[in-house]
């Protein structure tokens, strides 16, 4: 019993860091480097992913018993697009401002090869409790990440996080930050970090 | 000249790759030699060009005339992912050789976030029939140009000096971060 513990606690902490969707295996780079201007976009992009992503692994992880396997990747986009639908729709209906400022990216998380990787390694061959672990995991690994970057990139950028002001009148803002250059640049130091924090644990 | 225009800003000035982030995973993963990049290039133009008119199609004669814009997601995913089923399909009976140099790369295509957001920026930007067509080609066009760019940098950058952290991705994402700054100078040519 002790020892099953253990792994499903495992099964959710992976995503935070040793299995980090954006650090480690580099999925879902697309919106990570698009919306994370702001921290708030950063945010909102994460939960929604979530979202996705748990509904998805708990419909595909109800359903692997019965999608035949010569189809599975189609069928795996379909119920994937239909709850992007739902959390586009819920956006726009309740957070005009932040559906405004997502764009064409918030359905453009179908295409997250994140949430289809999951569903391939993950939800396809595990049961549902397990799968719903998964996707909390690495959903909050990806949003994490999404926070951490569009909080560097805001600060450095208008010198605010999450809209307040946090550096004064002397701050110069380094424009770039915010603009697509800013991006590429932040996530590469995130890597390099990730690598020598990785690094230092193993000689440790 | 309108036309023109919809091609030089979809193909450099807002360039799908360096200022959208549309299509990083084949920008990230096939660009470690020219050669492949030529290949990965060329069949992103073409199925490019191909999904943007079979999409706008399915919009709008199908999907706007009937009130079903709420289905454009998983219609536009569904379309791509037969299509270049399809164009595998046809390239392999027709043309032997052009399928052992994009073989490989059609597949992934797929996933390529690139060719759906082709689509959505049609539909957004209200882009009409051949304005899609164009559309298209300009991205396909932008998408290979920084993808043969980048491995042509990354080729060099084998032999460099890398610092230890920074080697594979977190090096790629910075030169990626200098071609972003770079193709910014052509932000000044037109504005969309």
């Amino acid at each position: 019993m002790a020892k099953k513990q253990i792994s499903i606690w495992q099964e959710i902490v992976k995503g935070l860091w040793r299995e980090n969707p954006v650090l480690a295996t580099l999925l879902g780079l697309c919106p990570t480097l698009a919306v994370t201007n702001t921290a708030v976009n950063g945010l909102a992009m994460g939960l929604a992913t979530s979202f996705v992503l748990l509904s998805s692994s708990l419909f595909i992880s109800s359903l692997r018993n019965f999608i035949p396997h010569q189809v599975r990747i189609a069928s795996y986009i379909v119920i994937i697009a239909t709850f992007v639908t739902v959390a586009d729709r819920f956006l726009a209906g309740f957070f005009p401002a932040i559906s405004q400022s997502l764009g064409p990216y918030v359905p453009l998380i179908v295409v997250n090869c994140l949430i289809l990787g999951r569903q391939e390694a993950f939800s396809s061959k595990n049961k549902i409790s397990r799968s719903l672990l998964d996707g909390i995991g690495m959903g909050l690994g990806f949003s994490l990440v999404l926070i951490a970057l569009g909080m560097v990139r805001e600060l450095l950028g208008s010198g605010s996080i999450f809209g307040i002001t946090l550096l004064g009148e002397w701050f110069e803002p380094w424009m770039v930050m915010i603009l697509p250059p800013g991006a590429f640049l932040t996530l590469g130091f995130f890597i390099a970090i990730a690598n020598w924090i990785n690094d230092r644990r193993a000689t440790a | 000249m309108n036309l023109f225009l919809i091609f030089i800003s979809a193909a450099v000035v807002n360039n799908f790759v360096l200022s959208y982030f549309l299509g990083i995973c084949p920008f990230v993963g096939v660009s470690r030699k020219v050669s492949s990049a030529v290949s990965m290039g060329l069949a992103v133009i073409f199925v490019m060009a191909i999904s943007s008119v079979f999409t706008w199609l399915i919009y709008h004669l199908i999907l706007v005339p009937f009130n079903m814009e709420i289905l454009e997601y998983v219609s536009f995913i569904l379309v791509i992912a037969s299509l270049v089923q399809l164009v595998e399909m046809f390239i392999r009976k027709v043309s032997k050789p052009l399928y052992d140099t994009l073989g490989i790369y059609l597949p992934l295509i797929t996933t390529n976030c690139a060719i759906l957001g082709l689509a959505l920026f049609s539909v957004l930007r209200e882009y009409n029939f051949i304005e899609s067509l164009v559309f298209g080609l300009g991205a396909g066009a932008g998408f290979t140009l920084a993808l043969v760019i980048m491995a042509g940098i990354r080729e060099e950058l084998d032999m460099a000096p890398v610092p230890k952290y920074f080697q594979g991705a977190a090096i790629t994402m910075i030169v990626a971060g200098a071609l972003a700054l770079a193709f910014m100078g052509f932000a000044g040519l037109i504005s969309i």
